[in-house]
Formats: structure tokens, sequence, C-alpha cells
């Protein structure tokens, strides 16, 4: 939250945070970021409702999400979404009895080079024939990709060491001007017509401890626990079949 | 017209061991354009931008330079590099974000310093878990290198820079939605004017936006000169360009190379670009520059990569994609998903956006699965007209974004260019691909 000149800005990585703590969002939780962002959890909720991502009851161990756009669709994403409901035992946007697997159809990926293609809990594959869809199931299944593929919600496995304290904005030309300043220094920047930026005399560590633990009195959300396990760099070099290691083939 | 041979600018560093790590990028030149641009004046970057000519490549095509010209004085402004990449069939910012995050870093470093910003964004499609991950090493790994934080190489130049990760929708990836998102709303466009992100962007500040490919060009271009940037290419499209192509070709991939030198044909056939279309297949229609674009037939495959050329030809090269399908496609399914695309990610505000493109995803698909009626085709149009009066390109709006506008084209130029395939399936009451 420190790291955003309004708190409120830091409502979808928190969301994110809270999905990663219990798989989906659960109504406590977003209760809780309400409190700590200081918005009512109507307006969280709201939010969360319009993004694909979050979801608000639970969903598999493993979120399956076939791409079935244009370039995947004219691969054969459709034939692929059939095989998988065969392999799976279930319909797309539906979950297996065992807790293990969600599927759905997803729009595009941006892989379309290895069309079709496909993500589990958004780490990507492809291009994806149905046996390679039987094996990917089987290793999930057997753990054997549990370093690659994170559990549900478990984005961002690597976390900012590093900060600057944010640019507070006018705050008369906020784009909520019904909504009290929340931030030391808001007010002072107010009163005088040119907010400078607060003096800042702690440590970037101690700034970065801040970003991470709510900044105000009682309101300790239970998503801000995950946020103990810090990783470093090396924890990144994970890609599975990433798309992102193709240089382009151009002169 | 042909594939020219210069040097790759954004992709130069894709194919190195750990491309995305601080060693290899400084190993291979990494952070001498910030070095040196810390060393000119603000001033004298924003005029070279102006030699260099550099079109945004987020899809809307304006010039960079002039962008920042606009920007609003006043303190504070911000910087938000759009990484929302969602347009179907575009995948260069992943490549980039994955690949070579440092370069990224130095470019939003560049053009903070140009635009006096202290506090810059990049806000990453969510479902880029790899890319997010790799981004937020490479900011902790520039902080550490002194090129983030405070007295950047002992410039004096504060910046701070957050990687900021979305949740999934395409229609943030708008530049004014994508500033709501990152205020932690739903992503709503905004109107325009008076929210020109220049002027009225992110808390109401003046904002600059750019596009991930766009600010990786600035090390190179800071270094050698906007005008060794705006010596490649023709007139207005400038430089290299990265494209995305997909679909039924032997070797899709993005592919870096001199813009507004080589033609459809050469993108698609080159051996190595496109390699062909698979199979020895017969080509039936492009899309040249994303969903939103009206689609191409093969009489159009000598026609330069150039952006006032395809503009003129009623389309647009967008963000550099290019779809394309063989013989075998439905055409009719094709502009289908296309359509259901929109209908999906429709924000919602707006009626015609909001109600015509589910009207219209109905409409295609009772056509594509038999069920359709030979009057359903002037149905389609005359839906596709309420949303975009009159079908034209560029095209008209009703909505306050221009997603609303860019559901018409697909189903507009299928149905001039197949309308044969469109009765087809309305007397045989079926789809004959199946």
């Amino acid at each position: 939250m420190a790291l955003y000149p309004r708190p409120r800005s830091a409502l979808i990585p928190v969301l994110h945070l809270a999905q990663e703590q219990d798989g989906y969002l659960t109504e406590d939780a977003m209760v809780h970021i309400g409190e700590l962002l200081d918005i009512t959890a109507a307006e969280v909720y709201g939010t969360a409702s319009f993004y694909d991502m979050f979801f608000r009851e639970p969903v598999g161990r493993h979120l399956i999400s076939i791409c079935t756009n244009v370039a995947c669709m004219i691969n054969g994403a459709y034939e692929l979404v059939d095989h998988a409901e065969k392999t799976l035992g279930i319909k797309a946007d539906t979950t297996t009895a065992d807790g293990e697997f969600t599927l759905e159809e997803f729009e595009c990926l941006a892989l379309c080079d290895k069309a079709p293609c496909l993500t589990v809990n958004w780490r990507f594959f492809g291009p994806v024939t149905n046996q390679d869809f039987d094996r990917l199931v089987d290793d999930l299944r057997a753990g054997r990709l549990a370093d690659v593929v994170p559990p549900h919600g478990t984005l961002c496995r690597v976390r900012r060491t590093v900060g600057l304290p944010a640019q507070v904005p006018f705050p008369g030309r906020e784009g909520d001007p019904m909504k009290k300043p929340v931030r030391d220094g808001d007010g002072v920047g107010a009163a005088a017509g040119a907010p400078a930026p607060p003096v800042d005399k702690r440590t970037p560590g101690e700034r970065v401890a801040e970003g991470q633990q709510p900044a105000r009195e009682g309101a300790v959300p239970q998503v801000d626990e995950s946020a103990a396990q810090i990783l470093g760099p090396e924890g990144t070099d994970t890609g599975p079949t990433a798309g992102g290691s193709r240089a382009g083939g151009g002169t | 017209m042909a594939v020219t041979e210069v040097e790759p600018i954004v992709t130069a560093r894709l194919g190195l061991p750990e491309s995305w790590t601080l060693k290899t990028y400084v190993d291979n030149g990494g952070y001498a354009g910030l070095r040196k641009a810390l060393s000119m004046s603000p001033g004298a970057i924003k005029d070279d931008m102006l030699n260099a000519s550099l079109l945004g490549r987020g899809g809307a095509g304006f010039d960079a330079g002039k962008k920042w010209s606009m920007l609003a004085k006043g303190q504070p402004s911000y910087l938000v590099v759009n990484a929302d990449e969602s347009e179907p069939c575009t995948f260069k910012d992943h490549m980039l974000i994955e690949g070579d995050p440092h370069q990224l870093i130095e470019g939003t470093a560049i053009c903070a310093y140009a635009n006096g910003v202290t506090q810059a964004f990049i806000y990453v499609r969510g479902e880029f878990a790899l890319g997010v991950e790799r981004l937020t090493a490479a900011v902790n790994e520039a902080y550490d290198h002194g090129a983030l934080g405070r007295d950047i190489f002992g410039s004096g130049f504060d910046l701070d820079l957050v990687v900021h990760y979305g949740a999934g929708a395409y229609i943030v990836g708008e530049e004014t939605a994508l500033l709501e998102s990152l205020e932690g709303k739903r992503g709503f466009p905004r109107i325009k004017p008076p929210n020109f992100p220049a002027v009225s962007g992110l808390y109401g500040c003046p904002t600059v936006v750019n596009n991930v490919e766009t600010l990786s060009y600035l090390p190179w271009i800071v270094i050698n000169g906007g005008s060794s940037f705006s010596r490649m290419g023709e007139g207005v499209s400038a430089g290299t360009r990265l494209f995305s192509l997909s679909g039924h070709v032997n070797r899709p991939g993005n592919y870096e190379f001199e813009w507004a030198k080589a033609t459809f044909r050469d993108l698609i056939e080159h051996p190595r670009l496109g390699g062909g279309v698979r199979n020895g297949n017969q080509l039936k229609a492009i899309i040249p520059g994303g969903a939103s674009s009206p689609w191409f037939g093969p009489d159009k495959l000598d026609m330069a990569l150039q952006h006032d050329v395809v503009q003129k030809a009623g389309s647009m090269l967008g963000s550099g994609s290019v779809i394309v399908m063989d013989h075998t496609t439905c055409a009719v399914r094709a502009a289908w998903r296309i359509v259901k695309f929109f209908h999906r990610e429709s924000c919602g505000q707006c009626t015609p956006c909001r109600e015509g493109s589910g009207w219209l995803e109905k409409i295609m698909i009772r056509i594509e699965q038999g069920s359709g009626r030979e009057e359903d085709l002037e149905l389609l149009l005359d839906v596709c007209d309420n949303i975009s009066p009159d079908i034209t390109w560029p095209p008209k709006q009703t909505t306050i974004c221009v997603l609303g506008p860019s559901i018409p084209p697909a189903i507009a130029t299928s149905l001039n260019m197949f309308r044969d395939e469109y009765l087809v399936h309305i007397k045989e009451g079926g789809c004959p691909f199946d």
C-alpha cells in the first residue's frame, strides 16, 4: 500500500494476495480488505466481480484455462476443450469432484505462436495436443510440476524489496473528491496548494516493511500473512514452456 | 519491397541465456542509454523523440514524442506503462516483458526523466504471471544497480517504479480504463474529453501512458539519436517494428524488421519469417492488425506493411498482429469468435456496445449452427450500424471508447468478402466446414 499514492490503488494486488491465501475470494477477506483500504465491502466486491481472474467461490487446486480465441480456435482449441472435458470428466466452467481441477475457456492468452495454448494457474503451456494434455494432467495430479505451477491464486512469487514513498496527487483534483485524504502529508499539500512529497527518513527496508504490513492499526488483514513468503529472484526462473524465451527471428 | 537487413532493436538480446537478468543486460550494453539520457537535458531528449517519429506501438499509432509534448505542466505527474496486452493474437509485449524486462525498465526511466516524472507504474496483464515475476525481480535488481530509486547513477534524478498487475479484463488496455483500474476500480473507460490522460489522468493528474514496445525502443534511440531511428522505415512508419504473426503459417512468431519496407506477402512467406501458409494451403484471408481491424483478402498481399498505406486501404496495422487463415477456415465461425470476444469483454457502460455485441453474437452463432435466416445478414449490418454509424473506416463512434466500434469490422468485412459462405450456412442449415 505504501507504494501507491492512494491506498485504493493497491486493491487488485491485495485481492490477488487474498486469493493466494484462500484459493478464492472469501467474503471475510473482502470485508477485511475494505477496512484496510478504507472503502466499503461493496466497493471491494464490485471491483473484484469485474475481473475474470477473481473467483468468489472455491475452484480447483489447478485452474486450467484453455484459450479459444481466433488463433487458437483455428488451430483446434475447441477440439482440445472437448478432449479436456472427456479427460477430466467435467464440463468447462466446473470443478472435478476431488477439487483438483477447474476447467475454463479463456480469451486470448497472448501465446498465439504456440496455439492451441493453455495456462495452469497462469503458467503457460503450448502448443498442446490431446496427448500433451493428458500427460500434463497426470503430472499435475502426481505433483511433478509443483515448482513450475504453484497452487491456484499464487501469481507473483517474487516480492518487492525496494522502493520510495509514493507521490501524493493534488487532493483537490482527485477523481473522487468526496474521499477524505488518508495519507500523512496529503492535508499539508492541500493547504499549501503545492504538495511536496513528504521527507522520508526511513531506510528502504523500513519502507518496504510498511508496504507489506497494514499501514493503520486495528486492521490486520488475513491476506498479509502470505506476504511473509519471500522468494529471491532465483524463484523466477521456473518458467514452463514460456513464450518469452523465443527470440524474434527477423533480420 | 523486401525484408531489409537491419539489426533488431527491441529483440536484440532475446536469444541470450537468461536474457531477463541484470547481468546479461549490463554485459550487453544495458543501461548505457539511461546513463546518456541523464547527461542530457530533458528537453533535448524530447526534441530527439520528435526527430525519431516513434509511433506508439499499442494500437492507436499516435506519435510518442507528440504525446509527451502534450503533457500538462504540474506536479505531481505520473507515467503509466501499458503492459496490459490483451488484443487477440498480439503477443509481442508478453515476449518483451518476459524476455527483456530491464530494457523496459530502462525505457521507462528515460521517459520519466524526459517528462519530469518521479513516479511510474508498469501495469502488467495479470495473466502474465511469469512476466510479473521477472519484472518484479528486475526492478529489485535495478534498484540495487542504482538505475532506479534515489539519485539514479549519481544524477540527482529520483524515480520510483511500481510493478502493478491486473486481474483479467481486455478493456483495461484502453488507456483511461487502465488508469481507473490502477486506481483500484472497475475498468470503465472515461469520457474524452475532458479526461485526456496528458491533462487529467491518474488521480486527476497529468499522466503519460505508453506501450511496452514503444518504451523498449528508447534506450536505442537515446544512444543512436532520433534521426537514426527515423532513417529506417518510411515516413511516419519509422524505425523497426515487431509483428506478431499467428494462424495458419509454418512459422508463427514475433518478428522485428524494418518497418514499411516489407509486404504482407513477405511477412507470411519469407523463409526467415512466416515460411508460407501451412501444408501449402491456399490463403483465404488475413486480419492485419488485431481482432478490431477489417479483414483483407489475398488481393492485398502485396501491400506494404505501412501505417498510412494500410489505413488508406480501409484497415489498420493496429497492434501489429497479423492473423493468417487458410482455405480450411470457416469465415462465419472466425467472425463469430471475434464478436463473442467483444461481447464478453464489453465493460457494459454504453448500451450500443453492451447490447449490440450480445445480439450480434446470437445472430452469428445461429447462422453458424444452421438456424440462420437470409434476412439475418441485413439484421447484422443494421445492428453494426447502430454501434458504429455507416460502418465506415475509420469507424464512427456512439460509445465512450473504441471497443464498440471494434465489433462491426469483422462482421462487415467477412460478410462483404464471403457473402456466399454465409448464404451456404443458411441454405444448407449448417456449417460446410464441419
